[in-house]
């Protein structure tokens, strides 16, 4: 039975270099085409560039999150598909490195706070609050918790999927025990991190508004698009012919590890929006008048279009136990979220940076698609890295005979 | 009226599981199991079906929703409307916590409920105790004995030829 592991060593890479790497050289194109249309494109450029390279970074960073939980509540049931978020993390350098990058040349279009007449006292455009926040907000001390952020992360992934990849040469239990602590310690600097890195790269966007709820926030939505994110590779994986131990109980795992995050999301966006509606405060609730009746009511639909498709349809979708042990259900909502996901991260980011001018073109759809093609690369290359079943983990065979 | 059951003792939960696919098969109805302990599979083998509670459980949030939603829109709204912050007397945000907890209140009640009516739950109910070592380390098989139908020899002797440790018969008070 655990032969049958060797056997999935060729992993999804068929599917995904063919599909993915197609989509990144025509999409490709496209974007650099449709540059032109766009009054201020370099600006719409690079607010792309950092919204898609922070959802997807995101979703490489929820892989590590994904393992070290199933490592530190010693679970079982989940091993038979821990090599697909081990590979998620893959695209984490390379997100580092297009985060600098973007970071690099477009800081002064996607941050406002960059621009140092706001921190000159015989500026007319002197803004004494964000004067203020110089302590945390300045370019220095902001790149250099990036490079902490991606570096930490990295380190721990890559740990994570060392000792998991030497359990399978050596078995034995020595790296499991391991891996336990090294998760342990993982999860402390997520908690910390995932919260701080939200703010730097979304929050501080919107620089004169805060919310305590927005760390939580980003990591919800981050979370939950993970999740679709494994789910939905795990049911393609399936299809193709891999992993042919996960049966229908490891799927309604998922789907209600899915169904439960995205009420998870909803209740801390409401959480969010509530306390804002109720106290009117005019600095607090600007940030949602941007995004409903203000910039000429141009956000309006995304808005309501992000709880539609993150809270509603998956909810009333994978209600039923039939839903998620579907594997078309399953594949129907994953994609929505995926979809409802980005959209979320475009309506915290857009707002505040291009306004009544944002909209969904060729350009926003380009960069999108050519991120998915660089993601689907790194995922897939780190699939073909290892045997999709780790052979020797401790609960494999519980894994095997899982059944809920 | 009194029943009258055969009962299967056996001290193995796998040779039960095989007993009891092997009994069913021979048309043997089967009236109950009693376990010391939950046995993982042994719905499937008995032929259980799933419960139907979500189902209860959809319709009682759905009531608690819509009555939630009903109460303080007609009382906020109609009744004694006020304004309350500054806001319309009929704010939908402002509902959603109260909709939220009463949507859980009548789900779970509703579950609550439906479960003590269908299993037949009541104070007065008096528990029929077939072999008291079904709690300690034993497993019991209950068929029903049906007087002039059943076979009792070759019941005996369908429960033995699957592993059962002994056979015994018992008679119930209604």
């Amino acid at each position: 039975m655990i032969a049958v592991g060797v056997v999935l060593l060729i992993a999804g890479i068929i599917f995904a270099a063919a599909g993915g790497g197609g989509e990144h050289q025509a999409e490709g194109h496209e974007a650099a085409a449709a540059g032109h249309e766009a009054v201020s494109w370099t600006k719409r450029l690079f607010v792309n560039l950092w919204m898609n390279n922070v959802y997807f970074s995101g979703i490489a960073l929820i892989g590590t999150f994904f393992v070290a939980i199933q490592y530190v509540s010693y679970a079982g049931w989940s091993v038979l598909i821990k090599r697909i978020p081990e590979a998620m993390s893959y695209y984490l350098p390379i997100g580092g490195v297009i985060m600098l990058l973007v970071y690099l040349f477009g800081s002064h279009d996607i941050f406002h706070w960059t621009h140092d007449y706001l921190y000159d006292v015989n500026s007319p455009e002197y803004d004494p609050i964000i004067a203020g926040k110089s302590g945390y907000l300045n370019t220095a001390f902001f790149l250099i918790r990036m490079a902490l952020y991606f570096g930490l992360w990295i380190m721990f992934s890559m740990w994570l999927r060392k000792e998991s990849i030497n359990e399978d040469m050596n078995g034995g239990t020595a790296n499991y025990h391991k891996s336990i602590r090294i998760s342990a310690m993982f999860l402390v600097v997520f908690g910390i991190t995932s919260s701080t890195s939200a703010w730097d790269w979304v929050l501080s966007i919107d620089t004169h508004w805060f919310s305590t709820m927005f760390g939580w926030y980003v990591f919800a939505s981050w979370w939950v698009s993970g999740l679709a994110a494994i789910t939905l590779t795990v049911i393609i994986l399936k299809q193709n012919g891999y992993l042919k131990m996960v049966n229908s109980n490891h799927l309604h795992d998922l789907g209600k590890f899915v169904f439960a995050f995205s009420i998870f999301w909803t209740y801390i966006w409401f959480s969010q929006f509530l306390l804002y509606w109720y106290a009117n405060i005019p600095e607090e609730a600007i940030y949602f008048i941007e995004r409903l009746g203000g910039n000429a009511g141009h956000y309006k639909w995304i808005f309501f279009t992000n709880l539609l498709i993150n809270f509603a349809f998956p909810f009333l979708v994978l209600m039923t136990r039939d839903a998620k042990r579907q594997m078309i259900m399953l594949k129907l909502v994953t994609i929505a979220i995926l979809v409802g996901h980005w959209l979320d991260f475009y309506l915290m980011m857009m707002p505040g940076t291009l306004g009544t001018s944002a909209g969904i073109g060729f350009i926003e759809i380009g960069t999108a698609l050519m991120f998915l093609g660089i993601f689907l690369l790194a995922f897939t290359k780190g699939l073909t890295k290892a045997s999709l079943v780790p052979i020797n983990h401790p609960f494999v065979e519980e894994s095997v005979h899982h059944h809920v | 009226m009194n029943k009258k059951f055969v009962l299967g003792i056996y001290d193995d939960e796998d040779v039960l599981l095989h007993a009891i696919e092997n009994i069913r098969a021979a048309g043997t109805k089967i009236y109950e199991v009693f376990s010391p302990y939950p046995i993982h599979g042994i719905d499937d083998v008995l032929g259980i079906k799933r419960s139907r509670l979500p189902i209860v459980a959809f319709f009682g949030g759905l009531t608690g929703m819509s009555f939630a939603l009903w109460m303080q829109i007609w009382m906020l709204g109609f009744d004694w409307p006020m304004i309350i912050g500054g806001k319309p007397h009929i704010s939908l945000p402002a509902f959603i916590p109260v909709t939220f907890e009463l949507t859980v209140l009548f789900s779970a009640f509703s579950m609550v409920i439906a479960f003590f009516i269908v299993s037949n739950l009541k104070p007065s109910l008096r528990v029929n105790m077939l072999d008291k070592r079904s709690t300690d380390d034993k497993f019991v098989m209950a068929i029903e004995v049906k007087d002039g139908v059943t076979d009792l020899s070759a019941l005996n002797e369908l429960l033995r030829s699957n592993g059962a440790v002994e056979v015994n018969e018992k008679e119930v008070v209604k």
